[in-house]
């Protein structure tokens, strides 16, 4: 469900690319302004479609939410101790996000080869994180902590994996926006990487959220 | 029509998809995919119709053996006598399929991505592909959910809510064997086609206008897709969110939902060390969960039918809606009012009296949109020279519906009357009356006026009006006297009822009721002959046959690829200047710049 948008996005992005001067699939609105920088949301289709679609996934997890904050009250609640290695995919995950501010620039300032060097950056760190959380469910496991040990327990698996399966949504996006710049198919200038960007932070600031649930709150 | 135009037509032609699998079948046209969504939803519609058919027959006359049926679905009949089981899974699928599959379908996804485009002045959708993307996703959606009928146990059987923990343990009844599994499956499908399908409606409704369609020259019709899709977009995670923990609670072991102390056919539900196998969870999640998408989902269900109603009276009395400020306003107080009231759902699950008060409160607030509605609908009427063809008389029956099943909503709102009459068939009464009838004949009155549009053929008038007064009665037969029944005590969802005493009484009316229903469905064959006559055979339309204002009337009917052969047309009006003083004709199309008439708020 998550890396469907994504691609339709790309499309949508770009919804004249069937032929030079053609009238009749551009949209009148939305045809102006995808790439333009600083346009406003309600010109720029893409963009406008992608907010609906984070706030539409806020909204699954102020679901979750609701269950959690319920499901704590009851008496049979035994709180987890977080495995390490989040802190550490905390800090892969948001140096992602920060190499991927990087990349955006340089392709901004048309220095396509760095923007593809910390592109590349922020794959291996998006791909990492996903590795770390594998580490984390498998050394709880390791230590007896299982899907259906506690609520607690129940609730750290459900989530984080939900966050994963949006996270590798966001990584499909990823290698379509790495092909894009290593085939060179930005304009000089062109801020290609800024929907991505926006759905890449989403995915950080909402896992500093899920952590805070599950392991300050 | 000029040459020119035909050279644009034949430019248009040029970009579209040549092959007809890329044409028709797996199309980014938001008409094809449309009419795809409507025709699946209407046949899905015959599914869930015949589920019906079948629990009336059981209501009406359970110790008849059927040795027919019996013959023809075996694992639902043993010698001819209805299983109780399979009743349970009939009523289940036809809630499921008829809310979700038909009645969110056909309008929303079905006339919305027709008409959405083509009354905001777009080519198409925003996102083509999302929109091909989101129909098969529905259809494997439907697939699945059909498919549970065939799986080991058969179709899920805990009725359309999936109350745990009925629907979240394996053993506790044949149908949660796999088809509760599959159940879920299959909403996951269309939770994921319809959260793509309101990414595309907000999208382009707030993006792609033309030039000149302000919001507040947007007709109701599309107010309501706008608001539907912004309620779809934030409820429906909701029930997403439920659905898998509900998987995790059938499959992977987990207690969200399941307390201690649970016992299956007398045995308790314990760990091979003895402990309780679940603890800690809690029922009443699921339901505040599933109705803090459950009511905003009856609106998706009936605001269409509401828009459809406003923009059919408007043109078939000849004149401007009346008070269209108030009309808008109302449908956004309704939305905004309809996720704050699921409580309502659940007075008798138990909550504290303080909170059923203020949930109640919230619900009997949500009358003074829809009494605003009723009155300017028949402000619109008042002194009009109506044309009673049959989408406007679809639009009444809305009306009469809206406001029969309305009334019976206050009743329901009140938590002291609500607990007596809760899963009684008074209830069963209210929902078929306002949110399945209304949205139902918002279908066919939709289905009727924009029918020339999509086909470029007119529907058979005579049919249609005899499919109409042969629904409309037998509608009010089938659904009217279950409020007696329910206040008699009748309850819902059981099986064989005069296996009590006190209600041994009520069979009479419960063949009323069946035979009612049969008539009911059986006026449908009028319907689907006309629908598929007319497409092939009937009368040429032309452009606006209506002689109506919207947008979607200036293209050709049925539009070609990218709607309109020339520019973009600009919007110089709202869509209901009608019988203005002094104009030529008594409609101004939405497209005349003259200065008469009330043209709505411009920019």
């Amino acid at each position: 469900m998550s890396s469907a948008p994504t691609h339709a996005l790309d499309q949508a992005g770009r919804p004249s690319s069937g032929g030079g001067g053609g009238p009749v699939l551009g949209p009148p609105g939305g045809g102006e302004g995808p790439t333009g920088g600083g346009s406003s949301l309600f010109g720029d289709a893409p963009r406008f479609g992608l907010w609906l679609f984070m706030g539409t996934a806020s909204m699954l997890f102020i679901g979750f939410t609701s269950a959690y904050i319920l499901r704590r009250a009851s008496g049979d609640w035994r709180p987890l101790s977080a495995p390490s290695v989040l802190w550490l995919n905390t800090a892969l995950l948001f140096s992602s996000s920060a190499t991927l501010q990087g990349a955006r620039r340089r392709l901004r300032g048309s220095d396509l080869p760095a923007a593809q060097a910390w592109l590349a950056f922020t794959g291996i760190l998006g791909v990492s994180f996903v590795v770390g959380q594998v580490l984390a469910w498998r050394s709880l496991a390791a230590a007896g902590v299982f899907l259906s040990s506690n609520p607690h327990s129940s609730f750290f698996y459900l989530l984080t994996g939900v966050h994963v399966a949006h996270l590798l949504g966001g990584l499909v996006w990823f290698v379509a926006d790495f092909v894009k710049v290593r085939r060179l198919a930005f304009t000089p200038g062109e801020d290609g990487l800024r929907l991505f960007a926006t759905y890449w932070h989403f995915l950080a600031v909402l896992w500093a959220y899920l952590l805070f649930l599950l392991f300050v709150y | 029509m000029a040459h020119a135009a035909e050279a644009h037509a034949a430019e248009a032609h040029a970009h579209r998809p040549q092959s007809f699998i890329w044409r028709y079948v797996f199309s980014k046209d938001h008409k094809v995919i449309g009419i795809q969504y409507y025709v699946t939803a209407m046949l899905m519609a015959l599914v869930a119709g015949l589920l019906a058919m079948m629990v009336r027959l059981q209501l009406a006359w359970p110790d008849k053996t059927f040795p027919g049926l019996g013959r023809f679905l075996p694992d639902g009949y043993s010698d001819g006598v209805m299983n109780p089981e399979f009743y349970a899974m009939l009523f289940t699928m036809h809630g499921t399929i008829m809310v979700f599959f038909v009645l969110s379908t056909a309008p929303v996804s079905g006339f919305g991505n027709y008409l959405i485009p083509l009354q905001t002045g777009a080519r198409d959708m925003a996102f083509p592909f999302l929109n091909g993307l989101s129909y098969w996703t529905f259809l494997c959606g439907c697939v699945t959910i059909l498919a549970s009928f065939f799986v080991s146990g058969g179709a899920a059987a805990a009725g359309w809510t999936a109350y745990p923990p009925l629907s979240a343990l394996r053993n506790s009844i044949p149908g949660s064997q796999w088809g509760q599994t599959i159940w879920i499956v299959g909403m996951v499908f269309f939770i994921a086609s319809f959260t793509m399908g309101g990414l595309n409606f907000l999208t382009t409704i707030l993006n792609l206008r033309t030039k000149g369609l302000s919001l507040m020259r947007m007709p109701m019709t599309l107010w309501s897709m706008f608001l539907v899709a912004i309620l779809g977009l934030l409820a429906f995670p909701a029930l997403t969110a439920a659905s898998l923990m509900l998987i995790f609670d059938r499959h992977f072991g987990t207690s969200f939902f399941l307390p201690s102390g649970l016992a299956v056919s007398g045995a308790p539900l314990l760990a091979a060390d003895g402990s309780p196998l679940h603890s800690g969870g809690s029922p009443l999640l699921w339901q505040h969960l599933f109705w803090f998408l459950g009511h905003p989902e009856v609106y998706i269900l009936m605001l269409p039918a509401l828009g459809f109603t406003s923009d059919i009276i408007a043109v078939f009395s000849r004149k401007a809606i009346f008070g269209y400020k108030a009309m808008a306003g109302a449908m956004v107080a309704i939305s905004a009012l309809s996720f704050v009231v699921w409580g309502h759902h659940m007075f008798v699950s138990g909550m504290s009296p303080y909170l059923g008060m203020a949930f109640a409160v919230g619900t009997m607030l949500i009358a003074v949109p829809s009494a605003v509605k009723v009155f300017n609908w028949l402000a619109t009427l008042w002194r009009s020279r109506i044309r009673f063809e049959t989408p406007m008389l679809w639009a009444l029956g809305v009306v009469s519906l809206f406001i029969s099943g309305g009334l019976s909503g206050i009743w329901l709102g009140q938590s002291a009357v609500d607990i007596p009459l809760h899963d009684t068939y008074f209830v069963v009464a209210h929902f078929h009356l306002i949110m399945a009838g209304a949205a139902l004949f918002g279908v066919f009155g939709a289905t009727a006026y924009w029918f020339p549009k999509m086909f470029g053929r007119m529907m058979n008038d005579t049919l249609g009006k005899i499919h109409f007064w042969l629904t409309f009665v037998a509608y009010y037969c089938t659904f009217f006297p279950m409020h007696y029944i329910g206040i008699a005590g009748h309850v819902r969802r059981v099986y064989d009822p005069y296996q009590y005493q006190f209600l041994k009484g009520l069979q009479p009316i419960n063949e009323f009721i069946t035979v009612s229903a049969f008539v009911l469905g059986s006026a449908q064959v009028f319907f689907f002959i006309n629908f598929f006559w007319s497409a092939f055979k009937g009368k040429k339309a032309g452009e606006n046959p209506w002689q109506s204002n919207g947008l979607e009337w200036t293209c050709p009917s049925p539009p070609p690829h990218g709607n309109w052969p020339g520019e973009i047309p600009e919007v110089y009006r709202w869509p209901y200047d009608y019988s203005v003083p002094g104009a030529p004709t008594d409609h101004i199309a939405q497209t005349d710049p003259s200065p008469l008439g009330q043209r709505g708020e411009g920019h």
